[in-house]
């Protein structure tokens, strides 16, 4: 097992964000989450990371086997977390290369993963200063690609994209997932969609449905989408559990 | 006596008007002379290094011209191109008749005590002039150095860029590893002529418990640009320096940037003034702070005084420490209609959500600290050739390590 959440409460500012969440994602599958606005997925996100202000009230976290409910992020992230923001922060005077360079020293594949994305003339611009929505998603699937992660959470990774860029976005997040290999994949990813778009580019292998902090139903993540769409969130949660 | 002495006796008692009153007899006025030395062979291994420090080369590879004062003797001047002239003070005095246009002339010896103790109680200090159209290849450097414990240095500089000329200067500021006590007041009075350009660098590299009064008046005439750049990350008792500069041509243009920190004990009360007199006059004003323990007041001054003049004040502060304090003071004083000034002016914390973005990319916290931290004192040197740029970039690094 890769990630194990278990009975996960989690509080933010003093108000329950996340009840008795359970969810486990073994090496190589991709799950999606879906859920309303402000019905904890991105708090589920940030709490695997471990941003601070996600208090675990109750419950724990597991990651290739060990318990890092109280792990700093960075330890988490040299484990083989890596995440990318819905809206991440603009890191004044720090140009998106400086990042990079610390986080992987291979010239030439940097290059040509920011090749691949079209960001390589953002490489010298300040992190995410002035980028659109498709530039910031771009930016943060760069970082992840240099970081190589082996489990990857995907806020909204097509929100705000036009269209030609979510083909760009989804032949990275593949490559982030593995996708290209038949055998032997081991990356995992947890992705949060509205549009549900991303599902055309990626296969999903495992649907879950966040309803005001409770994980409310599990399954196929094309029917689920294909319930959502059709009668909503709520008849969602019904239909199974 | 001349009108000159006498009015700088007159304002010998005369509090600044910003910063803590010195007293100025607290400091020793005579130094041991130290000889004149043509190829800079004198200096030993320390005092070498400690020109670097502060952008100093004593091979002059890669300067135009050369100035270095030691204490209150001019210890070598040189001049590498045609039309670049590096000179001291008392003999630019000497040669061009009491240097009539210039001397006192934008800077009023009366401002208060230390402008006048500059004129009775005078050091020397350096006279840079490019001829007309002269575009010097390399930057002309300048130290002014202290070695003597307790002594006060008052030093007045000239600086004239004829018409189309270019000049950039680099100059360090800076006193020995080990001397406690100073006092360093400098009058810098600048003559940019009709679309000449001059970059001025300035590193300060001072002893903790030196007290540093400069005093500098800039004048540029029509389509002239003055830019500055200010770098003072190392500690000092107190600094305190509000340079004025006036746009007294049409389209003349300014910017005065400035990369400062405090640390405990440090006081530095720094300013920049720009009266834009003339139509289609620009100026920038950018300052980022850091105070980690020390106190900082960051003011900046735009007046406009003309139609189609074109002002921005920028102030950034950032506190590492519960101690110390950051006070941005920004000032917009518009005189006419048609005229656009702003300013923005932020002092805070290290966000906390920046310092866990890059921890979720691995980053530990200190890395992230100090990621941020060099990000935010990086500001765009304007004017700068690319290898001097570099240098001070290499500069600013420096001193960011012993910061973090």
């Amino acid at each position: 097992m890769l990630l194990d959440i278990r009975d996960l409460t989690v509080e933010v500012g003093g108000r329950e964000v996340l009840t008795g969440v359970d969810l486990k994602i073994e090496q190589g599958e991709t799950h999606v989450l879906f859920g309303k606005n402000g019905s904890g997925k991105t708090s589920l996100l940030m709490t695997i990371m471990g941003f601070s202000g996600y208090r675990v009230k109750k419950g724990k976290i597991f990651f290739k086997g060990e318990d890092i409910t109280d792990f700093p992020i960075n330890e988490r992230a040299k484990m083989g977390i890596g995440m990318s923001f819905q809206r991440p922060p603009t890191i004044k005077g720090v140009k998106t290369m400086d990042l990079i360079a610390i986080l992987n020293s291979d010239e030439k594949f940097v290059a040509e993963a920011a090749e691949s994305l079209e960001l390589t003339a953002f490489l010298d611009r300040e992190i995410n200063r002035g980028f659109s929505g498709g530039e910031i998603k771009k930016s943060e699937l760069l970082q992840l690609m240099t970081q190589n992660p082996d489990l990857i959470l995907l806020d909204e990774p097509e929100s705000g994209v036009d269209l030609e860029n979510i083909a760009i976005i989804g032949r990275a997040i593949k490559i982030l997932l593995q996708k290209n290999l038949r055998r032997l994949r081991v990356n995992a990813g947890l992705v949060i969609t509205h549009t549900g778009l991303i599902l055309n580019y990626v296969e999903a292998d495992r649907g879950h449905l966040l309803l005001d902090g409770r994980m409310r139903c599990e399954g196929n993540p094309r029917e689920m989408f294909a319930t959502i769409q059709k009668s909503g969130y709520e008849v969602c949660a019904r239909c199974q559990k | 006596m001349s009108e000159v002495k006498k009015k700088a006796e007159a304002a010998q008692a005369k509090k600044g008007a910003y910063g803590t009153d010195i007293d100025l007899s607290s400091f020793k006025k005579k130094a041991a002379p130290r000889a004149y030395d043509v190829k800079l062979t004198s200096l030993s291994e320390e005092e070498e290094k400690c020109l670097a420090d502060v952008g100093i080369i004593p091979s002059g590879d890669l300067r135009s011209g050369n100035f270095l004062q030691m204490d209150h003797s001019a210890v070598n001047c040189s001049a590498f191109q045609k039309g670049v002239e590096v000179m001291s003070s008392v003999e630019a005095l000497r040669k061009y008749d009491g240097l009539k246009d210039y001397w006192w002339k934008a800077v009023d010896v009366a401002t208060d005590k230390y402008t006048a103790n500059a004129e009775l109680d005078f050091n020397n200090g350096y006279f840079i002039r490019v001829s007309k159209g002269v575009k010097a290849k390399f930057p002309v450097q300048a130290c002014l150095y202290i070695g003597e414990e307790g002594l006060a240095q008052n030093v007045h500089n000239i600086i004239i860029a004829e018409e189309g000329s270019e000049l950039h200067v680099i100059t360090g500021c800076r006193t020995a590893p080990r001397l406690k006590q100073g006092l360093h007041i400098g009058i810098s009075e600048f003559y940019i002529k009709k679309g000449a350009t001059v970059t001025f660098t300035m590193i300060h590299n001072w002893g903790e418990q030196v007290v540093v009064r400069p005093r500098t008046a800039v004048w540029v005439e029509e389509g002239a640009t003055y830019n500055s750049n200010f770098v003072c990350m190392k500690p000092a008792r107190s600094i305190q320096m509000f340079p004025a500069v006036r746009l007294k041509g049409k389209n003349a243009v300014t910017r005065l940037n400035s990369i400062l920190v405090a640390t405990m004990g440090s006081e530095l009360d720094i300013g920049g003034r720009v009266s834009l007199e003339a139509p289609g006059a620009k100026a920038e004003i950018l300052t980022r702070t850091i105070s980690k323990g020390g106190s900082i007041i960051a003011r900046g001054i735009l007046i406009g005084e003309q139609p189609g003049i074109k002002a921005h004040l920028e102030c950034s502060g950032l506190m590492l420490s519960d101690e110390g304090s950051i006070r941005a003071i920004p000032e917009l004083d518009g005189r006419v209609a048609g005229v656009e000034m702003s300013h923005e002016a932020a002092v805070g914390r290290i966000s906390q959500e920046e310092i866990e973005y890059l921890m979720a990319r691995g980053l530990s916290e200190k890395e992230a600290t100090a990621l941020i931290v060099r990000g935010f004192l990086r500001v765009e040197m304007v004017g700068l050739p690319e290898h001097l740029k570099k240098e001070i970039d290499r500069l600013v690094e420096a001193s960011e390590k012993s910061l973090l």
